[in-house]
């Protein structure tokens, strides 16, 4: 082959290798900038699901939701949460015992002219959804949501059937028309209307039922 | 004011009332049934108990208009059950009742409890019993009265 030939031929090798080369180097921070923008997208939608689930949180831990949602043999009573008068106990099934069921005095419906809270099927939430300990303290945020996301303790539901509980349970919609307590005066409400606390849980189950870290 | 068909007793009574009277008036004022009593009005004594539906339950709370076809037994009709008849039986043998206002409502709830379970601890008379008060304090009484009464039923 001519030396003219043979020269033109690795020139032409050179600038292939270098064409490839630069198409290689102006692919490589094309795909790492998708990645970062997903990661990104991924943990902006964390942090919503987060913040929804702590709304979600402010509503299972006020007293008109936990107050049946113990660890004690026992269900709780008013916004200081003490012992259910009468020792009215949980029962095997979490709706009293025999002679004294919840339904004894539970109604399906709230009893104003007495004071007596009703709805369809009143019961304890079964002990695998305490969101106390056994000294009724309040279990953290991360602890609540660990508990409710699992399905071996919470019925076995998604978060599908999370939203559906909080949207359509009779004793969850109770807890934000529990009407006039004995006095008459009317029961506190928890901190969002039952329309905003659906909404947070689909927020939540949306960003895929995140928990906080840690304890 | 509306129309109710109840089930008191096995017998079908019909009362025109307003929709929210409690049972315990429709049984007292209303068809003369004046074995269940009036205590405290808020389900907190358990002077007022009846079975609905066979619940033992506070008729001083119960609106009439939920009550639908759930049949009604009160202190009246409970005799006629064998379980009833061997807890008021026992009452008796036992000499339970001092002044007697609470005794109605106690043994609707001992029947209620014997008839779920037969052979009560202590602890099941506790808490089952838990609901009525009784200002003479004839709680040893009682409880002696549903272990004789569990017996009988053997």
């Amino acid at each position: 082959m001519p030396a003219d030939r043979l020269a033109l031929r690795a020139i032409s090798v050179i600038l292939a290798a270098c064409g490839a080369w630069s198409v290689l180097a102006l692919a490589r921070p094309a795909r790492h900038d998708d990645a970062a923008q997903k990661s990104k997208v991924g943990a902006s939608r964390s942090e919503e699901g987060l913040a929804a689930w702590q709304q979600v949180y402010s509503v299972l831990t006020h007293p008109r939701c936990i107050n049946c949602h113990t660890a004690t043999n026992y269900p709780q009573q008013g916004d200081d949460r003490h012992r259910h008068f009468a020792n009215v106990v949980r029962g095997p099934a979490g709706k009293g015992v025999p002679a004294l069921q919840c339904v004894t005095c539970h109604q399906e419906a709230n009893a104003d002219s007495t004071g007596v809270p009703g709805a369809h099927d009143w019961h304890l939430a079964p002990l695998s959804m305490k969101w106390q300990d056994s000294n009724e303290k309040i279990l953290s945020s991360a602890e609540v949501c660990r508990a409710v996301t699992d399905r071996s303790k919470n019925n076995n539901l998604d978060g599908a059937g999370l939203l559906k509980h909080h949207a359509e349970e009779p004793l969850v919609i109770w807890a934000f028309r529990p009407s006039r307590r004995i006095d008459g005066t009317l029961r506190t409400l928890p901190p969002l209307t039952h329309e905003q606390f659906v909404e947070a849980t689909r927020r939540w189950v949306e960003a895929g039922t995140p928990c906080p870290q840690g304890r | 004011m509306a129309t109710y068909q109840l089930n008191v007793n096995g017998q079908r009574r019909e009362v025109t009332v307003d929709p929210s009277t409690p049972l315990l008036w429709v049984l007292r004022e209303e068809l003369k049934m004046t074995g269940t009593k009036y205590g405290c009005g808020i389900s907190a004594c358990g002077a007022c108990t009846v079975h609905v539906a066979g619940i033992a339950t506070r008729s001083c709370v119960v609106p009439v208009s939920l009550i639908g076809d759930r049949a009604i037994i009160t202190i009246e009709g409970i005799g006629t059950d064998p379980v009833g008849r061997a807890v008021q039986d026992a009452w008796v043998e036992k000499d339970v009742v001092q002044c007697g206002y609470c005794q109605s409502g106690q043994i609707m709830s001992a029947v209620a409890l014997l008839k779920a379970t037969p052979k009560p601890t202590d602890a099941n008379i506790e808490q089952s019993m838990g609901g009525n008060l009784c200002r003479c304090g004839t709680y040893v009484r009682i409880r002696e009265a549903i272990k004789a009464a569990s017996q009988q039923l053997k």
